[in-house]
């Protein structure tokens, strides 16, 4: 069967639909560079390939919006959250199962923390039901328990076929999502 | 009626508000006096010899010529379009993107109004053509500038912005919207506020010009509405212009944004 998510070339990297590949190393090795490239954001020098397909055999937007890039830092280019979400029903619900309060989907991005705002934009990026999730330090300005629910969300995504390639600092979170744990050294990757 | 003749003496006293100026920008801190001063000797000596080469080339009255001096007031515009603004596009693309602004904005406009409104014989009369190529310069200068300067320093700005809507699957049309349609208008703020405040706040210098100069006053203003239109027209050309072919050469056909075509800015 083929795997939901190759980079071939030069990480030669597979993540198989329904699994979580972490990516752990030092800060600079590589690895946001690496999901940038997936995301087809930065030019390629290696092929990548969704279910089989080619990134160039599809159009960029569709490719991105099924190969989701959150990033470490959540930006906004809007004043209100509510701005940021085509469809605020479905956000709503899925931002209480991260344990916002509903009523941010109302609010000012200024006024939100970052836990807050990291959490929103993961939630902008689930609504488009991507095939693969390329997650920067998701949980980075998280505590403990607030860490464990987004876990939970992210693992019944994997439970409906969705690929996740995670870089995280938090060995624990590396071990409880991933199937397969992988280290960025200078750029390359080693198990 | 003839004009009253200036002597050194009277615009030597108007140089002291350059100084006042320069003074202001060191106590603020601004940053600003070492361009002011370049600046103000730049357009005493530019103007000075332009004196002497329109007076030669009017009585030259060459087309060859006329072409000539006007496309040399182009290359400069587009120098100043392109050295304004902080960050700079690789290989030329200031440059490039500046003079094909100035070229379409200003030939379209001077075109117009020397075949319709003006209608001088022959057409391309230097008494006319270059100085109405200057005055559209001069406007399409400033909102090219202005609004190349606001695209590359807001792409640097709202890089992460941007790149977010790109990666939930925005296409780059989308994504960079807000930031071209600010950019366009700041380009064309100068020109509303000139529009705005003729007459009222201040007069417009062709229009103080001309009757300085002797010209019954409401034929100078019928003069001045006409330049107006021009001025704002080819502004507006040149900053959309601008604008888009800049925006153009900061993404790719996978509709990425490509900061590393900037020059001085972050590329991460």
């Amino acid at each position: 069967m083929l795997p939901r998510l190759r980079v071939a070339g030069r990480f030669d990297l597979t993540v198989a639909a329904g699994t979580c590949v972490a990516i752990t190393g030092p800060s600079g090795s590589g690895k946001s560079r690496l999901l940038r490239l997936v995301a087809d954001l930065d030019p390629q020098d290696c092929g990548v390939f969704l279910d089989g397909v080619g990134c160039a055999a599809m159009p960029a937007p569709e490719w991105r919006r099924r190969v989701a890039y959150v990033a470490a830092e959540s930006a906004w280019w809007a004043e209100d959250v509510a701005a940021h979400f085509p469809d605020l029903a479905p956000a709503g619900r899925l931002a209480a199962e991260f344990g916002l309060r509903p009523d941010l989907m109302a609010a000012p991005v200024r006024h939100l923390s970052s836990g807050e705002r990291q959490r929103l934009a993961l939630i902008r990026a689930l609504l488009n039901r991507p095939a693969v999730l390329l997650l920067d330090e998701p949980t980075a300005a998280l505590d403990a328990a607030t860490t464990l629910r987004a876990e939970t969300v992210l693992r019944r995504c994997l439970a409906a076929g969705t690929a996740i390639l995670l870089v995280t600092h938090n060995l624990d979170q590396a071990a409880r999502m991933a199937t397969r744990h992988l280290v960025m050294r200078d750029g390359r990757l080693s198990e | 009626m003839n004009p009253i003749l200036l002597q050194p003496r009277d615009i030597a006293i108007a140089a002291g508000l350059i100084v006042l100026d320069g003074v202001l920008s060191v106590a603020l801190r601004l940053r600003i006096h070492r361009q002011l001063a370049i600046a103000s000797i730049r357009m005493v000596l530019q103007l000075v010899l332009i004196g002497f080469v329109l007076r030669f080339v009017f009585a030259l009255a060459s087309p060859v010529a006329t072409l000539g001096v006007i496309l040399l007031m182009m290359a400069v515009a587009t120098r100043e379009i392109a050295s304004r603004p902080e960050r700079r596009l690789r290989r030329f693309g200031n440059e490039a993107v500046g003079a094909i602004a100035v070229v379409v904005a200003t030939g379209l406009a001077c075109l117009l109004a020397l075949t319709t409104a003006l209608r001088p014989t022959p057409w391309y009369d230097a008494r006319y053509a270059i100085p109405l190529a200057g005055i559209v310069l001069g406007s399409v200068l400033n909102a090219a500038s202005l609004a190349l300067d606001s695209l590359l320093g807001g792409v640097v700005a709202e890089r992460s912005a941007i790149e977010a809507r790109l990666a939930l699957g925005a296409p780059m049309r989308l994504a960079m919207g807000p930031l071209v349609r600010v950019s366009i208008r700041r380009g064309l703020l100068p020109i509303v506020n000139q529009m705005s405040a003729a007459g009222i706040v201040t007069l417009p210098g062709i229009m103080t010009g001309q009757v300085l100069a002797g010209l019954d006053p409401l034929e100078a203003a019928k003069y001045q509405i006409l330049l107006m239109f021009l001025l704002a027209g080819a502004s507006g050309l040149a900053a959309v212009g601008v604008v888009l072919l800049a925006a153009r050469r900061l993404t790719d056909d996978r509709q990425r944004l490509r900061l590393d075509r900037l020059r001085g800015a972050g590329t991460g």
